[in-house]
């Protein structure tokens, strides 16, 4: 009896597995195809492969419209990501430290552009500057991404910032440090993991943001999805693969890079002072 | 007189948190009060709407059919694919959480990786996947199996896949929190009292994982509902989901007061849901779910 129980609890188990492979197959499998056919020597977008070539990777190079694309994205993500980090982590330090009135409905308010759909932020905001007869412009869209970044920038910071306790900074305050001292030398550096992580997200968000770019952007202006959207509409050509494969090293290879190097960084500091970080 | 500033003083929160409460007033909270006026609006005819009040947006939606079966649909698939995600993505966060591997992390980081990608690069690559020229139909035509490639693509089932396929690592992870939060001892407990591992699951671990699975599926369910690049790309113009009408509605037919209908009817329907989700569950798993 008890081992046939303990068969049935093995073979659950390897169930368990067994679906948990192929949900990973199936979250990879499209990535890899797109990055194994941007390779393609073939004229068309598919497969069988033909041969193994570079053509459309120095097509792409010489695509105007795609490095302008580019270009706006790249920069329109920096900003964002920088001030999304700044307001977003003052904020989550006033949303934790601080008790004030309003405090609930604002976490929650704040949370609130993750979950609204982008259409119906996208029309929202449209409809809003078009009742009061304003052009869409850059500022407004990376006001924009900013919003939509927001509640990740906080969450993520809030989360960290909860595991630090208050005493650090008091013991700073109280040994004649100012208020912005003790945030810029003591409340701060506990943060960082927050902060990079939070302007990393910031980043990809803004970058990778397609809906809500759509209703956005300013006429004429073509953010890196919305490029890519409007090429797919003419056809599925093989540089689309190339740059689905460029993309997918810049926003895959950043974060892993600033990971890596946030990494060694706490390491060292470590290395160099053995108190424990927090808690 | 000016009154001492005290150490926690709710003025310097304020000051703290005001550039961020700006934004959400200004960009947020009035466009959906305008959208909501912007209903009452008429219209004249492309671009063009008065100020005049009427309840002509409102007669429409609630009388034309073909609103409310695209509403009907939108909720459909929206639930489809919530469902699907749930029994799917249950899986693997439970391997995730139970497994003794030791490069554990590995597996979470790669369920984070599809987050940097691209959304419009991972929906448009399951083309390489589905197409006529795609992995599934050329292997298939190698191998003799069929003659003609399957039409696996443009159709309704190729947008739940795409759908399925962004919203997976969301469900895993606010599955996997949900796991994490369980105080192993109990598990332990029970089957010491007796339990085999399937009751245990049933009786322990499966309950107390509800908040996550339940938080996953609002997330899924709501972000599925209001997608609109996962039907453009893998559907065809009758796969169409809520999301496509709205944005139809505004950027082709020009008509605002009847697309700002559209998206007020789409927010409340779908925070109608939420509501109910918060009433029953709260808001904090939510919270877990999206911080990671």
């Amino acid at each position: 009896m008890k081992t046939r129980r303990r068969e049935e609890g093995r073979w659950a188990w390897r169930l368990t597995g067994f679906i948990t492979v192929c949900v990973y197959i199936f979250m990879f499998a499209p990535i890899v195809a797109t990055v194994i056919l941007s390779f393609n020597a073939s004229m068309f977008g598919g497969f069988p492969m033909t041969g193994f070539s570079l053509q459309w990777y120095y097509k792409l190079m010489a695509n105007d419209a795609v490095l302008a694309a580019f270009r706006t994205s790249l920069w329109i993500a920096l900003v964002t990501a920088m001030v999304t980090t700044a307001v977003g982590v003052v904020t989550a330090f006033a949303l934790v430290r601080f008790d004030f009135p309003g405090k609930q409905a604002l976490s929650t308010l704040v949370i609130l552009p993750a979950l609204v759909p982008e259409t119906i932020l996208g029309v929202g905001l449209l409809v809003l500057i078009k009742s009061i007869d304003q052009p869409r412009t850059m500022l407004l869209l990376v006001l924009g991404h900013i919003l939509l970044a927001v509640p990740y920038v906080v969450l993520i910071t809030q989360a960290r910032m909860a595991g630090i306790r208050r005493v650090y900074e008091e013991a700073a305050l109280s040994l004649g440090a100012s208020r912005f001292s003790s945030f810029r030398e003591i409340t701060l550096p506990l943060l960082v993991p927050a902060v990079v992580g939070g302007a990393l997200l910031a980043f990809t968000i803004s970058f990778d943001n397609t809906s809500a770019s759509l209703f956005w952007r300013p006429a004429g202006v073509e953010t890196m999805p919305t490029q890519i959207l409007s090429m797919l509409k003419i056809s599925i050509s093989p540089e689309i693969n190339a740059l689905g494969t460029v993309m997918i090293l810049v926003t895959v290879g950043i974060p892993l890079v600033g990971g890596l190097i946030l990494q060694s960084l706490t390491r060292l500091k470590r290395r160099g002072q053995p108190t424990e970080e927090a808690r | 007189m000016k009154r001492r500033w005290t150490l926690y003083d709710p003025r310097l929160a304020w000051m703290l948190v005001a550039p961020v409460l700006l934004l959400l007033i200004f960009f947020l909270v009035l466009p959906i009060a305008v959208m909501a006026a912007y209903t009452f609006f008429t219209f004249v005819t492309a671009g063009v709407e008065t100020s005049a009040l009427t309840t002509a947006n409102w007669h429409e939606f609630f009388t034309d059919s073909y609103y409310s079966g695209f509403l009907l649909k939108t909720l459909r698939v929206g639930a489809i694919t919530a469902l699907l995600c749930g029994v799917l993505g249950y899986f693997p966060a439970y391997f995730i959480w139970a497994t003794t591997f030791r490069h554990k992390w590995l597996l979470l980081l790669l369920l984070i990786v599809p987050f940097w990608i691209s959304f419009t690069i991972r929906t448009f690559s399951w083309i390489n996947i589905l197409g006529e020229q795609g992995v599934i139909n050329v292997a298939l035509i190698k191998l003799g199996i069929i003659n003609d490639p399957l039409p696996m693509l443009y159709n309704e089932g190729a947008v739940i896949l795409g759908m399925l396929h962004f919203l997976m690592p969301y469900m895993i992870l606010n599955v996997y929190v949900s796991l994490e939060g369980i105080d192993r001892t109990l598990i332990s407990a029970a089957r010491s009292m007796g339990c085999t591992s399937a009751q245990a699951f049933r009786e322990v671990t499966l309950p107390l994982s509800l908040p996550g699975l339940a938080a996953g599926l609002l997330l899924c369910f709501v972000l599925a509902a209001g997608s609109y690049v996962t039907p453009q790309l893998l559907g065809s113009g009758r796969d169409a989901l809520f999301g496509n009408l709205i944005y139809d509605t505004i950027m082709g037919e020009l008509n605002w007061p009847m697309g700002a209908t559209l998206s007020i009817v789409l927010f409340v329907v779908l925070g109608f849901f939420a509501a109910v989700y918060t009433r029953y569950m709260g808001m904090s798993q939510i919270v877990k779910g999206l911080g990671g």
